[in-house]
């Protein structure tokens, strides 16, 4: 690192040597301890961020090699088998599967159009006074831990859920064609549905606040020129701001489904723990989190935990998919962001 | 006015109407959820939560022992994330910026970001519960710091990158090697943001329920070795919220009470330091 850098231009500080100034003036002893230091130092940073890469790869490898057992015992029909004894040793993941997907589907099915709905609140109507303590607000119920949302969904949510909107829901969609056998079954207040609508919950301020934050870089002037030509505020957010921000809102729903697939302590408490595939969506059933979170501790057969182990797998490598995606369309807006005027 | 506008006018004041209705909806949630938790929670506190030991079925007791052992478990997790966190996140702002290593780590952190919690407790387990034969505080921590260190690495590197490149060839300019300039200059300009994204990685840990059960587990009794099973508020809670005893099911709303007034107090905290931080 030179000392008293003729170089006012010099772009980054870590690149400022030119090659002129080092063929002209050698470093003294101290400027090449400090660079002793500063290549220990770097090293440093960059094992660091290196253990965070690993760290991914690890997880992978560690769940991969556990779950072998389960994979040799049960082969590629592990994940379409819809068995779980373990009393005979038979597991088949495809319960959990169902009910994860489910789950996650239903969270996204109210908790897309809701977040929606708040981040053009919070962008285009919101009082300037208000939108930061909404928009905290909103933040915060991402802050409550999950198992809170459990204890509240068990003891709170589902006894005025199962008395009062399933018979209802019932009552509206029960006889409908397609739609019917989803809303049809005993009323206990637990099971998918209410598992989905508290996830729903808990995914709508990832959501929102991606929407929020893609809604605020549409240029002021795309807007006040739809505005200029008479459009209603409506108009203007879905034809001109949906259509330029829709990567980036697709993104965010993306990262609110991998929240939801991997949402845990939350689910446990009310979808009820049944491994079953059932058309009503009142029914218990189980999704990967929550058989793990109650079996995984009781689990003393090999192949039993093996098999937990392998729907975690399931798990993880599902929500890195989705997350990559969130990652890279979110990732694509902003390089767009420079080119489009 | 004809139709047409008639109609647009109507389709405008629906569709906000609704959003207003979406906005009174989060609220509505919110409120509820966080009325339940005062109601029950504040019946339930008391001296005794904080002197005495969880107690076994069907008798009154505190929540002592798992409140020491959450402070202890996050606040070593803590410890081991924040090094590891700000050291990534000094690599990805000064060091890796465009090199194949940093965009690919920045972008694994991302996801790291958001992977599931129990999966990491998972993980923990196989590497390190499995391999020393018993669950313990260490693994706990440990869980707790691999979900903490990707908030660390984001909002170092993001608070990093917020530094006038002025201020460092300022320091440059004066001889000072790149490390002294990082540690004493640059990374000093922005403590107050690093110091937020610190608060918040362990507001995040403090309310992670999944990652404890497989690595921490619980302990009826006293224990401040974290070598072996350690008491914890959160898997305390699941374990009593879903008990068939009254006691127990009290003690489980207290300790919910507690570990959001934590959570909470801390965002609020972070909030606020990095406000004071960027107004500076």
């Amino acid at each position: 690192m030179s000392g008293a850098s003729s170089t006012a231009t010099m772009p980054m500080p870590g690149q400022t040597e030119s090659r002129t100034e080092r063929e002209t003036r050698p470093p003294r002893p101290q400027q090449a301890a400090g660079q002793w230091q500063d290549w220990l130092f770097e090293r440093t940073t960059m094992f660091f961020a290196l253990f965070v890469l690993l760290t991914l790869v690890a997880i992978i490898l560690a769940l991969g090699y556990t779950a072998i057992p389960a994979f040799e015992k049960f082969g590629l029909g592990f994940f379409v088998t819809n068995v779980w004894n373990p009393v005979t040793s038979d597991f088949g993941a495809l319960a959990p599967i169902y009910g994860t997907l489910v789950t996650s589907g239903i969270a996204l099915l109210i908790g897309v159009p809701v977040s929606f709905g708040i981040a053009l609140f919070l962008t285009e109507m919101c009082p300037a006074v208000l939108k930061r303590p909404l928009g905290t607000a909103v933040e915060l119920l991402a802050a409550i831990p999950s198992i809170i949302y459990g204890m509240w969904g068990l003891f709170v949510f589902a006894p005025i859920f199962g008395d009062y909107i399933q018979p209802m829901l019932t009552r509206v969609f029960g006889d409908l064609w397609i739609l019917g056998p989803l809303f049809q079954g005993a009323p206990s207040g637990i099971g998918m549905l209410s598992a989905g609508i508290i996830l729903s919950i808990m995914v709508i301020p990832f959501i929102a606040s991606v929407m929020r934050d893609v809604f605020e870089i549409v240029p002021a002037v795309l807007k006040e020129s739809a505005y200029g030509i008479g459009a209603t505020t409506w108009e203007v957010v879905w034809n001109v701001v949906l259509p330029y921000t829709k990567v980036g809102v697709i993104g965010g729903i993306m990262l609110g489904l991998g929240r939801a697939l991997g949402e845990t302590m939350a689910v446990t408490f009310v979808i009820g723990n049944a491994y079953k595939i059932s058309a009503s969506l009142f029914e218990p059933g189980n999704s990967i989190a929550s058989s793990l979170a109650n079996e995984f501790n009781e689990a003393s057969d090999p192949v039993h935990r093996a098999s937990l182990i392998a729907l975690g797998l399931v798990l993880f490598v599902l929500t890195l998919i989705v997350l990559t995606l969130s990652r890279l369309l979110i990732a694509q807006l902003a390089k767009g962001e420079g080119k489009k005027t | 006015m004809n139709n047409l506008y008639r109609k647009r006018l109507f389709v405008n004041r629906f569709n906000l109407v609704m959003s207003l209705a979406t906005m009174a909806f989060g609220m509505f949630f919110l409120i509820w959820i966080l009325a339940v938790l005062f109601g029950k929670g504040f019946s339930a506190l008391g001296p005794t939560l904080f002197t005495q030991m969880t107690p076994p079925p069907g008798s009154a007791g505190g929540l002592m022992n798992a409140i020491f052992g959450s402070f202890v478990i996050v606040l070593v997790a803590t410890f081991i994330s924040t090094p590891i966190g700000i050291l990534a996140g000094i690599y990805l702002a000064e060091f890796g910026k465009d090199k194949w290593v940093a965009r690919a780590t920045r972008f694994i952190n991302d996801i790291l970001l958001s992977a599931p919690s129990i999966v990491i407790g998972l993980f923990i387990y196989t590497v390190y519960v499995a391999q020393v034969g018993h669950f313990s505080g260490w693994a706990g921590s440990f869980a707790l710091a691999l979900i903490a260190i990707p908030v660390v690495v984001r909002t170092t590197e993001n608070m990093l990158s917020l530094v006038p490149s002025s201020l460092r060839e300022a320091a440059v300019a004066l001889g000072a090697p790149m490390w002294k300039v990082i540690l004493m200059v640059t990374l000093k300009a922005v403590r107050g943001g690093v110091m937020t994204g610190i608060l918040l990685a362990v507001a995040r840990v403090s309310g992670e329920t999944a990652p404890l059960l497989f690595t921490a587990l619980n302990n009826q009794f006293w224990s401040t070795d974290m070598n072996a099973p350690m008491a914890n508020l959160p898997v305390v809670i699941f374990q009593f919220a879903l008990s068939p005893f009254d006691d127990w099911r009290s003690l489980a709303w207290a300790g919910a009470l507690l570990i959001t007034l934590t959570v909470l107090i801390l965002n609020i905290l972070a909030r606020t330091v990095f406000r004071q931080a960027s107004v500076r």
